[in-house]
């Protein structure tokens, strides 16, 4: 990843001048995280009682598998300097459409089909708005589109539950190749393929390139409607995977699936190192983002901790991340 | 001091001030000494320590040696607000001010007039001494403007009144002309002369020589970080003050190369934008330098913009050799083969936290694309080449953006445009806030250009530098071409006169 050894020989630049270790160490954003990463694996492993390094570990990441999808694509919109909140309420849209439509006759397979598509559609449309209405801030489109599209779907199901899918469908999500479930498997090439996308194409510049100044981005030539209305396609086709694996694992779904998935994936990207400003970081930080939160809920899991405790103590975890860093970040700007 | 007769004079004195950052000498040895009413003008290329020396001053930088006395008292500045407490106000080239406040908000902001016990903003007076600072120096604006509508000239007086109204003894204006027209500076002289007339001693920095030789009584050379010397401004002449500058002189700041002028590339025909600009038509050469003049806001930057496909026009004809082209966006542009460097390299072209080489390569991403991978070493390759080619001062191409002085970010934003195979380049004000020796070496590059056979639409509004490049010369005045010359015909004053008067005396 060319882009990313080239920030670390500038951060390696900056850590030359000056002999204490730490400092080094910890303005590299990926070091950190490992290891906030390999302290929470230590705490699964302690509160497990050593049942975590063997089956538990896989069945734990199969269980946060289905919103990292989102996250991948997520990283995308934010490094151009733009925000989606619509994702959670697509997955909804696209996992009740296909449920709708398979009870209505389709057959299973144009049904998943369907729920990519209609993914890829939410995108497309968000996207849409935002390149022929250049004036409307993306959090205000993603705002009005979240809330359009979950309506959309508890209109057509109403409070009520669909399922009833062929029992091929839950192997998707429950299935596994040895012990790797699929859904890992799928998430690791989807990430390679968002990680080589971003560092290694004049895509992933471009993407860089509008996030830090959209306006020399233009001058630069770059065609930055279409990068963006393709960075929020993505979005949406992430949303629509997303749904087809929490569907299979749910074996049903409701209208109000997902809530909140939007804000936890913008959580574990800003958390990777991505600013919301845009411009900045890499895959590598998000991958591990995303296991450092799916673990911490397992881990807290496994204490009993409730749902709303675990969201408090996620916030800290992200505000105090980003004060580390911002510390000795400041702290070298400054000499 | 009685005892320092030579010094009594002054109001505002350094000696000996050295600075020090990690690994720079910023300033070295540096003295310096204002007196009471006197416009002392500060000059230097960019890096020289201008800035530096300006903080110093205002208390944001503490010097590592050196003393500073104001009114003979010895003095020390852990902040702008003691400086500010001590009557000294600086005005920074570009507008600290808020645009949504008006103008009396922007003026007290920080130290707002209240009344009675509970402290209630007074805006009637304040309004009516905000209207009394504008009165003072002769502005007519409205103090319940709000900051945002004025122009960057109307800004600035504004910050003066601001100034005014701390009660400020010392002025420092930081390169106030810079973004200014010929017109606006001339108004801004005016300004500056009726703070100097009621007691005001100010520090005035600047790339401009006109500036200098208008408004200075004494002038102040730094270079290099060091004191090069202080001179009465109507004792020394151009080639002095360049030598002192620039350390070496400039024989010829002009080096327009006799060049074979060839058949024409670029043509419009009747281009028109409703609002900025109509009946468009001219044509540039190969090898040929146009100038493309007058005052901003007649939309010169407009028709560049619309060739460039950035905001492209309603109607009305591009030919690129003589061919038809449709302009879209930018990618047509660049596919037709006409490159711009945009007239705000900061904002419009560069990436300030990136490399030099990167930067370079957002020129052609599509280039040094690998069928589907981008191939960073082919960047990185031909980054060199053109650093080298243009001698961009820098460590490696590896150097960010931002430590680079404007002249070298200027040449990266040209070496960005070469990556591309051009017959055309449109260049936008390209030696703006660059100082002289990289103004040299800038007109250096695009003799080269023009030998080479690219054409150059040059727009700019510095009369010695369309005098001294062009081989022809178009004057815009409110969105139409005034006039035209050649490079044997033309006058500073001809040109200046269909900048400003044609429309003036018709209606």
């Amino acid at each position: 990843m060319a882009n990313m050894q080239r920030t670390n020989v500038e951060l390696d630049r900056l850590a030359l001048q000056h002999s204490f270790d730490a400092k080094k160490f910890f303005i590299r954003w990926e070091s950190l995280l490992v290891v906030i990463l390999i302290g929470i694996l230590v705490l699964n492993v302690v509160v497990s009682n050593g049942n975590f390094l063997g089956s538990q570990f896989f069945s734990a990441a199969n269980g946060f598998m289905d919103k990292s999808f989102i996250v991948l694509s997520m990283a995308f919109v934010l490094i151009t300097g733009e925000i989606d909140i619509s994702v959670g309420s697509t997955v909804a849209l696209s996992a009740v459409l296909m449920a709708i439509s398979y009870n209505a006759g389709l057959p299973m397979a144009l049904a998943i089909a369907l729920c990519i598509l209609v993914g890829a559609g939410c995108g497309a449309i968000n996207g849409l708005i935002f390149v022929k209405f250049r004036e409307l801030p993306t959090m205000i489109i993603t705002l009005a589109t979240m809330i359009i599209y979950r309506g959309v779907a508890t209109i057509i199901l109403e409070d009520r539950a669909s399922g009833g899918f062929p029992d091929w469908f839950a192997e998707i999500s429950w299935g596994s190749l040895g012990p790797v479930p699929y859904s890992v498997i799928v998430f690791a090439l989807l990430a390679t393929l968002f990680a080589v996308v971003l560092h290694k194409t004049a895509f992933g510049r471009e993407l860089f390139a509008i996030g830090n100044n959209k306006l020399a981005a233009q001058f630069s030539r770059i065609k930055v409607n279409r990068d963006l209305f393709v960075a929020f396609l993505l979005n949406g086709l992430m949303a629509g995977v997303c749904a087809l694996f929490l569907t299979s694992r749910m074996t049903s779904t409701r209208p109000n699936i997902a809530d909140g998935y939007e804000l936890e994936a913008i959580a574990i990207v800003v958390l990777a190192g991505i600013p919301t400003t845009g411009g900045k970081g890499n895959m590598t930080g998000v991958i591990l983002a995303v296991f450092i939160i799916g673990f911490l809920r397992n881990g807290l899991g496994m204490f009993n901790v409730t749902s709303p405790v675990m969201s408090v103590i996620i916030g800290l975890l992200l505000i105090g991340t980003v004060l580390i860093s911002n510390f000795f970040i400041n702290k070298e700007k400054k000499l | 001091m009685a005892e320092n007769p030579s010094t009594v004079n002054s109001i505002l004195r350094l000696e000996h001030i050295t600075k020090i950052f990690p690994g720079v000498k910023a300033l070295d040895d540096v003295s310096f000494d204002l007196r009471p009413g006197e416009i002392h003008a500060l000059m230097g290329e960019n890096g020289a320590g201008k800035s530096t020396f300006i903080k110093v001053i205002t208390g944001v930088h503490k010097p590592e040696g050196g003393k500073m006395f104001l009114y003979d008292e010895e003095v020390h500045f852990d902040s702008t607000r003691d400086s500010q407490q001590a009557g000294i106000a600086c005005i920074y080239q570009h507008s600290t001010a808020y645009p949504d406040l008006t103008i009396a908000e922007n003026i007290f902001l920080g130290h707002e007039i209240f009344d009675g016990p509970l402290k209630k903003l007074n805006w009637r007076s304040m309004h009516a001494r905000a209207k009394e600072l504008l009165d003072s120096l002769g502005s007519e604006l409205d103090t319940k403007t709000t900051m945002g509508e004025l122009s960057v000239a109307q800004q600035q007086i504004v910050e003066i009144a601001k100034a005014l109204s701390t009660d400020a003894k010392i002025i420092i204006m930081d390169e106030p002309t810079a973004a200014l027209t010929k017109q606006e500076s001339e108004d801004l002289y005016r300004y500056t002369r009726r703070l100097q007339a009621s007691g005001v001693s100010i520090i005035f920095i600047s790339h401009r020589f006109e500036d200098m030789y208008e408004l200075g009584d004494r002038v102040t050379v730094l270079r290099d970080a060091q004191y090069i010397g202080t001179w009465d401004v109507d004792k020394i002449t151009n080639q002095e003050m360049i030598l002192a500058m620039v350390g070496r002189e400039i024989t010829n700041l002009f080096p327009k190369r006799e060049v074979a002028i060839g058949d024409i590339v670029l043509e419009v025909k009747n281009l028109k934008k409703t609002g900025l600009f109509r009946d468009i038509s001219f044509h540039v050469r190969k090898g040929e330098i146009v100038s493309l003049t007058g005052l901003i806001g007649a939309g010169r930057s407009e028709v560049a913009e619309a060739i460039f496909g950035i905001a492209p026009a309603d109607s009305g004809e591009i030919l690129i050799d003589g061919a038809a082209v449709k302009i879209q966006n930018p990618t047509d542009a660049g596919a037709t083969g006409i490159g711009l460097l945009p007239e705000d390299r900061q904002r419009q072209a560069l990436i300030l936290d990136w490399e030099i080489s990167k930067n370079i390569g957002l020129g052609n991403l599509a280039k040094f694309k690998r069928k589907f991978f981008y191939n960073v070493s082919h960047e990185e390759e031909e980054a060199q080449t053109l650093a080298e080619k243009l001698a961009i001062k820098a460590s490696t191409i590896f150097d960010k953006i931002s430590s680079l002085s404007g002249g070298n970010q200027q040449k990266v934003v040209i070496a960005k445009i070469l990556t591309t195979d051009l017959k055309l380049i449109i260049l936008d004000e390209p030696t703006k806030g660059v100082d002289v020796g990289a103004k040299a070496a800038i007109y250096e590059i695009m003799g080269e250009l023009s030998e080479q056979g690219y054409g150059i639409l040059l727009i700019s509004s510095e009369m010695p530098e369309v005098l001294g490049m062009s081989d022809r010369i178009l004057v815009m005045k409110s969105g139409r071409v005034t006039a035209e010359f050649t490079k044997e015909n033309a006058t500073q004053e001809a040109i200046l006169a269909a900048a400003i008067l044609n429309t003036e005396i018709a209606s």
